[in-house]
């Protein structure tokens, strides 16, 4: 396969934003480098100002200095603390681990496929937004998304997640999260750029000696078909919330239809047989 | 005794989220749904066969299963006056609006098959036949796509399962129908029913015992809980039903009728336990990590 044929098989795939429109502008998204994260939560208190998401409970969980628990209907960004036993010498006696997570944009999404009103749509800049004056509150895309990110919302029965401050985009400004990161741990930007980015991070901090640095969610060929906004973790993803392998699994859905079909063939087929023989 | 999977969480929180649906509609519409679809090929047969006394109940009762189906799914959105938004679009990724549109052309059928049953038609006689007969054809689908609609999701005890899946959903479908046949027919016509009852059961239960072999780690959410509980009393009504149409139900009028409620009930049984272990599955991380470090 020559080097042309190999990158456009390879930017067929991650550039999802293409199955829809023709012209349209890079496939933007995220790369959260949690090496880099301070756990202010400035993330979150942005996305939830700009996007004038609703309070979701004042609780007090006893998770380190997590308290907003996890994505949600109301939580779009969600800043995750671990505290480890130290790993190497670099570390005194314990260490932070840090993340904010987010909606992953998949290229593959399983929201989206699922939707059956055609609320969850693909946007010119490859991300996956809710058309609110669309959905009605069915909540198939709730159980179908691999992360658990996508929530239903109490007292309004629609979903509603991370629009990848699509209203923000469309000005050419970047996404609230991103403005407010005072670390440069959320980073915006073209897809394809923050991978490459992403790669010299890995090896940086790999040759300064820091221990389980690892990239999730920027392999075009994992289970989502890659993430528009993918992590450096320095732990397995698990230990951040995040599933290890996710899956669209839109994918087996053929198959399932197949045998979907067998099924009903022999439902017909098992009636019919049951009127053999005596009366 | 098998050692506990080593595994990580984030403080035990599950990764994927629980369905928000409620049991009481969805796994209501898995059950009623089913039985809608089964009932209406049961009835065709009966028909074609000259077996009117089991093709009446079987009829009546499709139209009354696919009309409480459809207010269990009305009630069960977050916005339920739009819920014609359903029909915006027909997408064959989403096994959701696939299904939209088979009821929507089974639902109509069944109604007429249903109304032939209920008044005399007089010229309209043959939308009766093209009614019996549109959702005999349809009806299948109705009781299997269910099957793809619960698997094609990230929660551990459907997916997993989802092979199987279709194969159990149907083969649920068909006891309930067969039992509704023999609660409602008279005795000298309810012979496919009986038939149709151990069919059904027994695929049943091999499917599930299939579907529990392949999903791993993740069958104890079939196994313990209410969803055990639910799953358990399935299998055993479905025996005793079964049981009960083969020895008095060709003979007895409360011997057949017994027996068709136990099959009705070991249906909804299995419907609700399933959708209990798929709510069971998402809630424990360990069933999200440990299936897909297997998978890889």
């Amino acid at each position: 396969m020559s080097e042309l044929s190999l990158l456009s098989s390879v930017r067929g795939h991650g550039d999802p934003a293409a199955d829809v429109y023709g012209e349209h502008p890079p496939r933007m998204g995220f790369f959260t480098d949690t090496s880099l994260c301070i756990g202010c939560k400035a993330c979150e208190v942005a996305c939830k100002e700009w996007n004038q998401v609703p309070e979701d409970g004042l609780n007090f969980t006893g998770m380190s200095f997590d308290n907003s628990e996890g994505l949600s209907a109301d939580t779009w960004r969600h800043v995750a603390f671990i505290e480890q036993p130290a790993t190497d010498e670099v570390d005194s006696e314990f260490r932070w681990l840090m993340s904010s997570d987010v909606c992953k944009h998949c290229t593959d999404a399983a929201c989206l496929d699922v939707c059956p009103t055609g609320s969850l749509f693909r946007t010119e800049f490859g991300s996956v937004v809710v058309q609110q004056d669309i959905c009605n509150g069915c909540g198939y895309c709730v159980p179908a998304c691999p992360y658990g990110v996508i929530g239903k919302r109490e007292g309004d029965g629609r979903v509603w997640k991370c629009t990848l401050c699509y209203d923000r985009l469309g000005e050419g400004m970047e996404p609230a999260c991103a403005k407010a990161c005072p670390t440069n741990s959320i980073q915006f930007g073209e897809v394809d750029q923050l991978r490459e980015h992403a790669a010299g991070r890995v090896e940086q901090l790999q040759q300064a000696g820091v221990l389980g640095v690892r990239l999730y969610g920027h392999d075009p060929n994992d289970g989502v078909g890659g993430d528009g906004a993918f992590f450096l973790l320095l732990d397995e993803p698990e230990v951040y919330g995040l599933p290890p392998h996710p899956l669209a699994t839109t994918r087996d859905l053929p198959r399932m239809w197949r045998n979907a079909a067998i099924a009903a063939a022999g439902l017909l087929g098992a009636v019919g047989a049951s009127f053999v023989g005596r009366r | 005794m098998v050692p506990e999977a080593e595994f990580s969480s984030y403080y035990g929180r599950p990764i994927v989220k629980e369905p928000t649906w409620a049991a009481l509609d969805i796994a209501g519409y898995l059950f009623l749904g089913g039985l809608a679809g089964a009932s209406s090929a049961l009835a065709a047969g009966a028909q074609l066969s000259g077996r009117p006394g089991l093709a009446r109940p079987l009829k009546l009762g499709a139209l009354g299963a696919i009309s409480l189906s459809l207010v269990a799914l009305v009630h069960d959105l977050g916005r339920p006056a739009r819920f014609l938004n359903m029909l915006r679009v027909f997408k064959p990724t989403s096994p959701m609006s696939v299904g939209v549109w088979i009821l929507s052309a089974y639902a109509p059928a069944a109604g007429a098959a249903a109304l032939v049953e209920l008044v005399p038609l007089g010229r309209l006689t043959p939308l009766g036949k093209l009614g019996t007969a549109g959702a005999a054809l349809l009806g299948p689908a109705v009781a299997s796509y269910t099957g793809v609609l619960i698997s094609n999701t990230a929660t551990p005890a459907w997916h997993e399962g989802h092979r199987e899946m279709p194969f159990v959903f149907v083969a649920s479908a068909a006891s309930a129908a067969a039992g509704l046949g023999l609660l409602g027919a008279p005795l000298q016509e309810n012979a496919p029913a009986r038939r149709l009852a151990v069919i059904g059961a027994l695929t049943e239960i091999t499917a599930v015992r299939l579907l529990e072999r392949r999903v791993g780690i993740v069958a104890e959410t079939y196994h313990r809980g209410r969803a055990g509980t639910l799953m358990r009393a399935a299998e055993a009504l479905t025996l005793v039903g079964v049981a009960g149409a083969l020895k008095s139900g060709h003979r007895s009028r409360f011997g057949a009728a017994v027996s068709g409620a136990a099959l009705l009930a070991a249906s909804a049984c299995a419907r609700f336990g399933i959708f209990e272990a798929g709510l069971a599955s998402s809630r424990d991380p360990k069933y999200t990590v440990t299936t897909q470090r297997e998978r890889k």
